[in-house]
């Protein structure tokens, strides 16, 4: 049968009812299927026939959403979006579709289109109803958001009696009324510890929120001035670009204006295949990332069934086709897990674009022609794609970040393979510590704390220049550590220090940026509970063409000091950073009954008092190319800034160093050389031959040789990725006989087997966006 | 814009300024560039193959006068054919222990093998370390990157793959 399409039928509003909605959803996306252009644009018609008005409306609409997201932040009271722009807004077309998003955490362009499709599919047109002035809420992570601390405000926007739009607004709040506090908690296991979520629920009518909305929703989380603030800064952002909306649709009319919303999507879907065939070079791209779950701790409080060491699996496969379009195969991931990190597959595909506007597509239309332009493959049952409702996600952000790192990579062997170096980086780091907690605070509310100093990490190294320290985090690269001031005023904790953190960045020609850290002294707090939250055991990230990846992370806590006493009589306190932890120094200027220092990083709530510390320990980049290239005046800047300990100059860069009479640190370049033949020379007696080494390897896996959490994650890789443990057997040469199963571990079996998914509730119909 | 061969040897070497290189990340893409920077490699090399592609820092696929593709290290080492994975042929030092993990980072901040170990690959012939590798024991190695080669030259640049030199 042939079908035929009309596309001026999208270019139409959309009047609602017999689920009009819906159908024309259904009418985009078989246009979009059947022509492979989205909506069956072809031709541009209005960016063809009049491109100045084309752009105008691009630069208005872009300026307008920014203009919103900057204006309506200053109502915020929460540190987190208003000192570190934790905050997005983004236009939507009737279908549900981005077309243009302010600056922010703009994973979220398509998290709340997702919500916004599932709406349209799932029949609220007819019930609740959608009508001008609704205000609908959502942060339900079974939809695709990232975690439940971002909470959406979806406006519909309509013109005389058609729907011509949507507009979201999302922030993320500060605790969410989780089992533990903070907006990340550490501790759910299950989606029913992550907070208070809702789904895609009208709370408001003519523009006004409900009461048993705004009653119900104070009583179901901790922050509730902060809560009602940010709702109010979502509420007047989405307000404001409605409002500039229907002010374009005046002036250039209506039929106009949906041309317009529908082929800005298809050009950023032509945008990125073009700018894929600028930068890249066509073939297929293969990398891989981990991060720990060290969950079988005595401070990590969780049911005895998650108590278990496991680690995440992130293999990819990129394959860059020669006609621009590309698709990312994510096979052999590991299953999803009684942690909070599991990610919805809508969370993975749209922060993507995250990460690539900040090298692939540096545009400003940011929209979902991108994701149009892509292929991905997510496997069924993997932690990015978990068949089971139950899932918890309150930190999808730590496997996201790690499973991207080994992206960036990827893509940098392109760039250099092209010749556009300044484009390399060698990864991300780790996002973390999360240092979060609650109780009451210094005014005797109660209170719960995220600090965002974690959106200043170190960045990757380049191939032509040192990562940016203390800078940035993938996830909003707008980041920004926030005033210690600031801090204060939100947190009971006095900062002690705020330093570099030496040794943090990965090593290379070019280092990563180092991380900081800021040593914080609990004051003022009553029945007061912190956690951590970060790698410990691994690194994320990963070095590239030579490079070492960043340090991992380890934590620090002291409870019960005598630092009141200290301080009462004058007598020295810790101060400054961890700046060396072979040789810690806080212990010389403190007594405390309990002094935690490990790598375990991830903790549920533990109790902390007047005078206790507390280390917030901020990753660095990984770093790029040989160490050994590394200039001998870099290294001399490292070691007078403080970021690299002098003996790791001596054994990782080869230098050899001295002080000169005023104390500066000073590198002898001819020695130095000589150094470095010497290790080069230690290398090669050192190295062995790959394909020697792989036999004793092989003998290892033969006989099952590794840790539990190691097993466990090989486990549950090929229980979820039939591919990846043919292709393991395959590389090692490995017995047909040969298997790994979680049942042969010993371990608690929860979701192993039986498993239910959130498609089995009745009357739901789940949203497919990626290929599973 | 079209940078001149100077800035794209500063940039090779990493001594570009930064208004250029600010430029570079902000401005479109110079599409000339890929020929201009594989001509400066070439000319930097002392083997006689020409580059057809650099795989990596140090890294390069080449074509032998027999047509035959490669992958050569700029010290002048022969890797493998240009379709295997040259990781495969290079020294291999896994950093398995503390004691050679510490020698890189303070003990708390080093990888717990019992997690994850440190694999560095080096040229055999010059000693130079190629790629670090930050994975869980057991893990096989990958194959980072598989140009195509033919399509990048023939569809992208729309010029011909160099034909191997007489």
């Amino acid at each position: 049968m042939t079908q035929t399409f009309s596309i001026e039928q999208n270019f139409q509003g959309v009047k609602l009812g017999d689920q009009a909605l819906k159908k024309h959803r259904d009418h985009v996306m078989t246009q979009t299927k059947a022509t492979g252009h989205y909506a069956g644009i072809e031709h541009f018609s209005l960016k063809t026939k009049d491109p100045i008005l084309y752009n105008k409306m691009i630069s208005r609409l872009r300026a307008g959403v920014v203009h919103a997201r900057e204006t309506a932040k200053r109502i915020a009271a929460s540190p987190i979006v208003e000192q570190e722009g934790e905050l997005t807004f983004t236009l939507y077309n009737p279908a549900g579709d981005a077309l243009l998003t302010s600056t922010g955490i703009i994973i979220h362009v398509g998290t709340m289109g997702a919500a916004i499709k599932y709406m349209i599919e799932n029949g609220w047109e007819e019930n609740p109803g959608i009508k001008p002035g609704d205000i609908f809420t959502n942060n339900d992570c079974s939809l695709g958001n990232v975690h439940p601390c971002d909470v959406h405000t979806i406006v519909p926007i309509f013109w005389e009696d058609h729907l011509i739009g949507w507009v979201g607004g999302v922030t993320h709040v500060i605790d969410t009324g989780a089992v533990g506090p903070g907006s990340m908690t550490v501790g759910p296991v299950q989606r029913f510890g992550d907070g208070y979520q809702v789904t895609c629920r009208k709370t408001g009518e003519n523009d006004v929120p409900l009461k048993d909305w705004l009653h119900e929703s104070q009583r179901s989380i901790r922050t509730t001035r902060y809560w009602l603030l940010d709702e109010r800064t979502r509420i007047a952002g989405v307000h404001m670009i409605r409002d500039l909306v229907l002010d374009v649709v005046k002036e250039v009319g209506v039929e106009t204006y949906l041309k317009f919303a529908y082929e800005v999507v298809e050009d950023g879907r032509r945008g990125l295949q073009r700018r894929i065939k600028a930068m890249t070079i066509p073939g297929k791209y293969r990398a891989v990332s981990f991060v720990d779950v060290g969950y079988n701790h005595p401070d990590v409080n969780v049911p005895p069934y998650a108590k278990l060491n496991t680690i995440m699996h992130a293999p990819h496969e990129i394959t860059i086709r020669a006609d621009g379009t590309w698709r990312l195969d994510f096979e052999g991931s590991s299953r999803w897990g009684w942690h909070s990190y599991n990610a919805q597959p809508v969370s993975f595909t749209s922060g993507i674009w995250v990460m690539m506007t900040q090298t692939l597509i540096p545009t400003e239309i940011i929209n979902d022609g991108a994701y149009y332009a892509t292929q991905f493959r997510l496997p069924k049952g993997t932690w990015m794609n978990p068949d089971d409702r139950r899932t918890a996600h309150s930190y999808s952000w730590h496997f996201l970040v790690s499973a991207w790192s080994a992206i960036w990579r990827s893509l940098s062997r392109a760039y250099f393979a092209r010749g556009y170096l300044e484009e390399v980086n060698a990864g991300n780091a780790n996002t973390s510590n999360w240092l979060q907690g609650g109780g009451f605070n210094q005014y005797d509310e109660i209170h719960a704390v995220n600090s965002f100093e974690a959106a200043a990490e170190g960045t990757g190294a380049g191939a032509v220049k040192d990562g940016l320290d203390h800078a940035a985090a993938i996830w909003n690269p707008e980041g920004d550590m926030g005033d210690m001031e600031i801090w204060e005023l939100a947190e009971p904790l006095i900062y002690l220090g705020r330093n570099v953190k030496a040794n943090s960045a990965g090593y290379g020609k070019y280092r990563g940026g180092c991380g900081f850290e800021t040593l914080r002294l609990v004051h003022g707090a009553k029945d007061w509970t912190m956690f951590f939250m970060g790698n410990g055991y691994m690194v994320s990230d990963g070095g590239l063409m030579g490079g070492y990846p960043a340090a991992t992370g380890y934590r620090f806590e002291a409870h019960k000091t005598d630092i009141k006493d200290r301080i009462e009589k004058g007598e020295p306190i810790p101060l400054g950073g961890d700046t060396d932890p072979d040789h810690p120094e806080y212990e010389h200027f403190m007594q405390a009954l309990e002094v935690k220092r490990d790598k375990q990083t991830m903790t549920t709530e533990t109790i902390f008092e007047d005078y206790d510390l507390y280390l917030n320990y901020l990753r660095g980049g990984p770093g790029f190319g040989d160490p050994l290239e590394r200039t001998p005046q870099q290294i001399e800047a490292d070691l007078q800034g403080g970021y690299l300990l002098p003996r790791y100059a001596e054994k990782v860069y080869g230098a050899s160093i001295y002080q000169d009479d005023q104390g500066a640190w000073r590198v002898d370049p001819v020695q130095t050389k000589k150094n470095r033949e010497k290790i080069k020379q230690e290398r090669l007696k050192r190295g062995r031959p790959v394909k020697v080494w792989m036999e004793e390897e092989r003998a290892k896996i033969l006989k099952k040789e590794a840790s539990l959490q190691v097993k466990h994650m090989y486990a549950s890789s090929f229980q979820v990725g039939p591919r990846f443990y043919e292709e393991f057997k395959a590389f090692w040469g490995l017995p047909e006989s040969w298997s790994l199963t979680e049942e042969e571990l010993g371990i608690s079996s929860f979701g192993q087997k039986y498993r239910m998914g959130v498609e089995q509730l009745p009357d739901v119909k789940p949203l497919v966006l990626v290929e599973e | 814009m079209a940078y001149d061969r100077k800035k794209i040897e500063e940039l090779i070497d990493g001594t570009i300024d930064w208004e250029t290189l600010h430029r570079m990340l902000s401005q479109p893409k110079d599409p000339e560039r890929f020929q201009l920077y594989v001509d400066i490699l070439q000319e930097r090399v002392h083997f006689p193959e020409t580059i057809l592609l650099p795989m990596g820092l140090h890294l390069y696929i080449v074509q032998k006068k027999d047509g035959s593709r490669v992958v050569k290290c700029d010290c002048g080492h022969e890797f493998c054919s240009a379709d295997d994975n040259w990781k495969m042929y290079a020294l291999i030092y896994v950093r398995e222990d503390e004691e050679s993990l510490n020698e890189l980072y303070p003990k708390l901040m080093a990888p717990d093998p019992s997690w994850q170990v440190l694999r560095e690959y080096y040229c055999p012939n010059c000693g130079t370390q190629l790629e670090v590798e930050n994975v869980t024991p057991w893990y096989p190695i990958l194959k980072d990157f598989e140009p195509d080669i033919e399509a990048f030259y023939q569809e992208w640049l729309g010029i011909p793959v160099p034909e191997p030199k007489k």
